[in-house]
């Protein structure tokens, strides 16, 4: 079915009794053309941009929980282009692009707002960094402007602007840039895949790779049988390496944990995405009133999906240097999630040494705003075997070869980035 | 998450920064094969979901390095040691 006002009135007149599931929980087949293991959103995306773009429809996408639990389900929902290394701003700018014609393209209402993405600055040092970023960014087609601080007490008037160690001297901002709904993007992206004949195999966990003779991956062992493919896809981060270790690879990723928050709701009080420049902390209004933040990395390897105290603390404390106003709401609930942290803080979408698996990992902090230049590029690699034009730096061997992405230029160490 | 230092005893999460893994010493730049060793020794990981050996930072306690192995799926500590006096762990008493 196909969303519209139309099928909205229809089904509002006769009690909502008539909605079918959006997509199908399919049980896998013996075999496919390909496989992406991963039923998050660049999964999915994947998925769908190989049946959509490629033509390939023989696929299935394994998930061992259920689609958008894990990642796709912690972030906090910011899309964004505002990147500096050539590398870099391509890439995310083409994922901007499809983030703006998403909805019309997949048919359905993934929320995508474009509020605003402002990075306060409080040194002349770090407004010289900014001018430098927005100048990079205009240099390849990307919007960006340059504030001073009367222009941001003009939008954000609650801004602790006169701080005694971070007064606010300005900020850049990505006007194009905002938020989108997650768990809708998931779905969105499922649906459209689904209707194209990709099988979404949920409950069914890789355990394995099945090899040939000459040590190529010619398909999967998982917790519901074999399945053979041609062609395997990883996009799993923040299990890369268990993966990878399943398969002999030993890769440039760890695994740490990033909480995020969530609080009571309030009325509209934050026009769009606020960076703090002095700490890590973040800040969006969901549509339900919530904010939403987060901050740094708790800064040691883990698997646990959940954090500890002192990164709340810190995050907490960011938030309110940048605006006490906050200090008297409570907080609704928090929770952890686990970053696929590569060395150098910048994604992997390549083919691995091992001929039919691909990798696509290493996201850390910003996999949910790619989510559609992830599955783009990595269908565009798997059906072609050749790299899209925006990702032909995100390649596996650049820490052998010295072409490393340091977009924050913290050096290469994950609990850094 | 509280490390018992065995200089310190337990102290609160606070007080540790976390270097990585605890694996092999630095290689010697005068082997033959010093690029590919480096290349190893930098930037890949184990990155085990379960037991790992860790180096930790009592920043600030008492200073010292420690061995930390730590369970990534619980946080659980399963055993501390000085880094300088544990052998095979690159350091000097």
């Amino acid at each position: 079915m196909r969303y519209s006002i139309f099928s909205l009135a229809a089904n509002a007149l006769t009690g909502h009794k008539h909605w079918t599931p959006a997509w199908r929980d399919a049980a896998p087949k013996p075999a496919y053309d390909a496989i992406v293991v991963g039923g998050g959103g660049h999964g999915l995306a994947t998925a769908y941009y190989l049946a959509k773009e490629h033509g390939l429809t023989n696929i299935a996408v394994l998930e061992k929980g259920w689609i958008g639990s894990g990642n796709a389900g912690r972030n906090t929902t910011i899309i964004r282009s505002n990147y500096m290394l050539d590398g870099n701003i391509p890439f995310y700018e083409w994922s901007m692009k499809l983030w703006e014609g998403l909805e019309q393209d997949f048919n359905y209402n993934a929320m995508v707002s474009q509020r605003g993405v402002l990075n306060l600055c409080h040194t002349d040092a770090q407004r010289d960094a900014m001018a430098r970023r927005g100048n990079a960014m205009r240099l390849h087609g990307v919007d960006a402007e340059l504030l001073d601080r009367a222009a941001v007490e003009k939008m954000c008037p609650f801004l602790n602007f006169d701080h005694a160690r971070f007064p606010i001297q300005g900020g850049l901002l990505q006007a194009r840039g905002g938020t989108a709904r997650h768990d809708a993007v998931v779905w969105g992206y499922a649906r459209g895949a689904s209707d194209r004949g990709v099988d979404i195999v949920q409950n069914c966990e890789v355990t394995g790779f099945l090899r040939d003779a000459s040590g190529a991956v010619v398909g999967v062992q998982t917790s519901r049988g074999e399945i053979r493919a041609k062609k395997v896809g990883l996009a799993v981060a923040g299990s890369t390496s268990r993966l990878g270790d399943m398969a002999g690879l030993r890769l440039p990723i760890e695994s740490h944990i990033l909480q995020a928050f969530v609080t009571e709701a309030l009325k509209p009080l934050i026009p769009g995405v606020i960076t703090f420049g002095a700490g890590h902390f973040y800040i969006s209004q969901s549509d339900k009133g919530g904010l939403v933040f987060g901050g740094d990395l708790d800064g040691y390897n883990s698997y646990a999906q959940r954090g500890n105290l002192p990164a709340v603390e810190e995050i907490c404390e960011s938030g309110m240097a940048l605006m006490p106003m906050i200090g008297r709401v409570r907080l609704l609930r928090h929770w952890g999630g686990i970053m696929d942290m590569s060395q150098d803080g910048s994604p992997i979408i390549d083919k691995t040494p091992i001929p039919g698996l691909y990798l696509n990992a290493g996201w850390c902090y910003g996999g949910f705003k790619a989510t559609p230049a992830s599955g783009w590029c990595f269908a565009h690699l798997m059906a072609r075997d050749e790299p899209h034009h925006t990702a032909t730096a995100y390649r596996l061997d650049r820490f052998a070869t010295g072409h490393l992405i340091d977009e924050k230029g913290q050096g290469a160490q994950p609990n850094l980035h | 998450m509280r490390i018992p230092c065995p200089f310190c005893g337990e102290r609160d999460l606070h007080e540790f920064a976390m270097r990585g893994e605890a694996g092999p010493p630095r290689p010697d730049p005068a082997a033959e094969d010093a690029e590919a060793r480096f290349y190893d020794y930098l930037y890949l990981r184990d990155n085990p979901a379960g037991p790992n050996r860790e180096h930790w930072y009592h920043a600030s306690g008492c200073r010292r390095w420690l061995v930390v192995d730590r369970d990534t799926r619980t946080h659980a500590i399963l055993g501390v040691a000085m880094a300088a006096i544990e052998p095979n762990n690159g350091g000097e008493a």
